[in-house]
């Protein structure tokens, strides 16, 4: 059990006697008793720096930690080839987050009669909530380099259930020809966005991705165009000696990540990103980028006996997601990320063909056939679109704003529009849309307004280990996705929000 | 009873001799590095105050250099000489890289490109993703922790001639001036850092200390420019075995010496290039 070094803070855990109280005292306590941040485990063991000095809070890059990165794990002393370690050093850090969190989401319930016991008269939305003590999955991160100039990041994670699947798996040279802007990496990994997701301290269901890395349009069959997601592929970084100026492209199977060349095999996309960081003085440095994401994905899948066959995908059809990116730093405490998108998938993925292929998530084919139960959409010859179909189109929007009271303590808020300008359904679809009611989309669906604003103070940080803990707390609200409507049939919102209190430890 | 006070005063001197040194590495208070926390620095544009350095300090450079500046951060005991060299003990106000004579303190400008250069073959970064300002601060800071900055002013930057066309002639006139003040001693006959003294080399606190190898493709610490190089044996790295050669060496050989040095490293250079016409021999170490 960690013994808190801090007097006052063991004595407000004792006493505390509610989750709000011990929360305010927290906050108190955290302010008053700050102590002097110490090293992150993986890195840090190595360099002897403080995790302060590569991460805002950790996991989440400073400049300094952002070029480390784009150096290949390197401080550039030459000495980070593991020849000048100690031999007993391995680079491996674990992480896990038990929380207790209460979610609470809108849902279709059975209503009974109240005069004949167990009968079922109707449905109507309730929202439902549950709370209890959960578990992530568990991290093994491991990185560092092989050589000089030649580097590794290798991430299994597990669900809380331990199934593990590699997150990350990816090789690099770094600094060909002696150039930061020629380093090539293989793999599978995180694409280069400035505001990291895999990086973002938030642990909710919502708040802990970036629904702009995320969306798609309701019913929408494209199973690849998610930034958030790491992809298999071929990458390209460049940057000038500073990091000042960073400059990517990458190469991406069209198939979300997934190994085994299962899905959307025969189909590639391309993201792209340049930023660049201006010194402000007294502001700090002022970071402006730009991305662009295009590329194909199958729609239609071979088949056999009427059920997909994996890894079979063609009919290519196109998408794209563009925006900007902004990282303003307005002196050393506070600092404003964002990202804009605008996105466009083709008609044929708007009306779901995409990923014929519906697996288990273990390798294993839920359609089955025939008859044809579980199987989605799949482009096959003779097949045509709904009249009034259209490629649906939307802009989203992320600002996520970061108050850094010391290297221990931290305040984030989220804010995230996503909003549709144009549906797959368009004017004269007559068929049923994704709410259930017939005729085009409502201009709406699938809008989303996502909230989430969290704490997380870490009492101690040492090389060796570090724990955080986290207060936080997610409003989410999505037009059209939520339960059906018993009056009207059709599909109401979505309008859910969880509060979580977590430990993250990380050793 | 002569002989056995004659003794006493011979043991007391002996350890008033060796205790000398110590009284200059004695620990600061915090009330009297607090009481320079007006100083300032001038560099880039910009006057760099202790206050506004705080943070900056806390958050990247106190895990090594310590709370009070002196080199006691907790990382501290896990860099091991001469393979990680120990952090800067700032109390004490010796720099290595100055562009000011030995024994002088270095000016604002030495400390701002330390910072933004950073240490090969150290644990110290390159910080120059920094905003000049924030460096500017950190100079300041760096600067409270001594008292010597208050006491002393910098010295004035030596002045290094123009850089001359390199030739046959002066690479062979480096190669004498390279076994006339004896380098080879430390830094081998090859340039390899495996002269006859470079195992017993110690810094002034006592760590040992590795000359530097020419031959590794690293970076010497104090820049890999040509004009770095002139100026790292003109001015000395104080603290270190490596001394000033200021009084040994006229600037004319200083440049021949640096375009000899060109020879032993990776680095491409003309003077390689022309090296491999000349078919030099390694300087005799028993001249």
């Amino acid at each position: 059990m960690h013994d808190f070094s801090c007097p006052r803070l063991r004595k407000a855990f004792h006493s505390a006697t509610s989750l709000t109280a011990a929360n305010l005292v927290l906050m108190f306590v955290a302010l008053t008793c700050s102590q002097p941040a110490n090293a992150i485990p993986a890195f840090a063991r190595k360099y002897g720096l403080r995790c302060s000095a590569c991460h805002e809070t950790w996991p989440i890059l400073n400049n300094f930690g952002l070029k480390f990165r784009d150096n290949g794990y390197q401080i550039m002393n030459d000495r980070d080839a593991p020849i000048w370690q100690n031999p007993s050093y391995w680079p491996i850090t674990f992480r896990i987050t038990p929380v207790w969190h209460r979610v609470s989401a809108s849902n279709d319930v059975d209503t009974y009669s109240t005069t004949a016991p167990g009968v079922i008269t109707g449905t109507a939305i309730q929202q439902i909530s549950s709370s209890g003590v959960d578990l992530s999955g568990l991290d093994f991160h491991t990185g560092g380099t092989l050589e000089k100039n030649i580097s590794f990041f290798v991430l299994p994670s597990s669900d809380p259930t331990a199934a593990f699947h590699f997150e990350t798996v990816m090789a690099r040279f770094d600094n060909l020809f002696g150039s930061p802007w020629l380093n090539i990496k293989l793999g599978r990994f995180e694409l280069n966005n400035l505001l990291s997701e895999k990086r973002m301290v938030g642990l909710t269901d919502e708040g802990g991705i970036y629904q702009t890395y995320h969306f798609i349009p309701v019913a929408d069959g494209n199973i690849f165009g998610q930034m958030g997601d790491n992809q298999l592929g071929i990458e390209y970084v460049g940057h000038s000696y500073d990091d000042r100026t960073r400059i990517s492209a990458a190469l991406l199977d069209s198939n979300d990540g997934n190994v085994n060349l299962t899905l959307g095999a025969n189909s590639y996309s391309g993201f792209f990103t340049f930023d660049q960081a201006i010194d402000t003085g007294k502001w700090d440095v002022q970071r402006l980028g730009a991305y662009a994401f295009a590329g194909e994905a199958a729609t239609y899948y071979r088949t056999l006996g009427g059920v997909p066959i994996a890894g079979s995908g063609i009919g290519n059809k196109s998408f794209y997601r563009i925006g900007f990116t902004g990282q303003f730093y307005f002196g050393p405490h506070f600092d404003l990320n964002v990202v804009t998108q605008h996105g466009q998938d083709n008609a044929w993925f708007g009306q779901g063909y995409g990923n014929a292929v519906n697996t288990d998530g273990n390798g294993g084919t839920l359609c089955s056939g025939p008859p044809l139960t579980n199987c989605l959409a799949n482009n096959t010859p003779g097949t045509t679109l709904p009249i009034g179909s259209q490629a649906p189109v939307w802009n989203g929007v992320t600002f996520e704003a970061r108050y850094v009271y010391s290297p221990q303590l931290i305040f984030i808020a989220d804010y995230e529009l996503e909003k549709m300008s144009q549906q797959a359904d368009g004017p004269g679809f007559t068929g049923l849309n994704p709410t259930g009611a017939p005729g085009p989309s409502p201009s709406n669906l699938g809008n989303i307004n996502n909230y989430n604003a969290l704490i997380r103070y870490n009492p101690f940080m040492t090389s060796r280990a570090g724990l955080a803990i986290q207060l936080e707390y997610t409003l989410f609200h999505q037009n059209g996705t939520g339960p059906v409507s018993p009056i009207t049939g059709f599909s109401t919102s979505t309008n859910s929000n969880e509060l979580l209190f977590a430990l993250d430890i990380d050793y | 009873m002569r002989t056995r006070l004659h003794k006493w005063f011979l043991l007391l001197g002996a350890a008033a001799f060796f205790a000398l040194p110590l009284t200059s590495r004695a620990q600061l208070t915090t009330e009297d590095i607090a009481s320079r926390d007006n100083m300032e620095s001038h560099v880039a544009g910009y006057t760099g105050h202790v206050q506004d350095a705080a943070y900056d300090y806390r958050r990247y450079c106190v895990g090594c250099h310590g709370d009070m500046g002196d080199a006691n951060g907790e990382v501290a005991q896990w860099l091991l000489p001469p393979m990680w060299p120990k952090p800067r003990n700032f109390q004490l106000g010796v720099f290595k890289c100055r562009s000011t004579p030995t024994g002088t303190l270095p000016t604002d400008d030495d400390l701002f490109n330390a910072i933004t250069r950073g240490f090969d073959r150290s644990a110290m970064p390159i910080w120059n993703q920094f905003t000049k300002y924030q460096r500017a601060n950190l100079v300041a800071y760096v600067k409270h922790f001594s008292p010597r900055f208050v006491t002393e002013k910098p010295g004035t930057p030596i002045s290094i001639p123009p850089e001359p066309e390199v030739t046959p002639e002066r690479i062979k006139a480096g190669r004498e001036v390279f076994a006339r003040v004896q380098c080879w001693k430390c830094h081998g006959v090859q340039g390899m850092a495996n002269g006859p003294s470079a195992s017993t080399l110690q810094d002034d606190l006592g760590f040992p200390i590795a000359a530097f190898n020419f031959t590794d493709g690293t970076r010497p610490k104090c820049g890999d420019t040509d004009e770095d190089i002139y100026r790292i044996f003109m001015t000395g790295l104080d603290g270190t075995p490596m001394p000033s050669f200021a009084d040994n060496i006229k600037p004319d050989e200083a440049w021949d010496l640096v375009f000899y040095l060109r020879t032993f490293m990776q680095q491409p250079s003309k003077a390689k290039e022309i090296a491999k016409t000349l078919n030099l021999k390694p300087v005799s170490a028993n001249p």
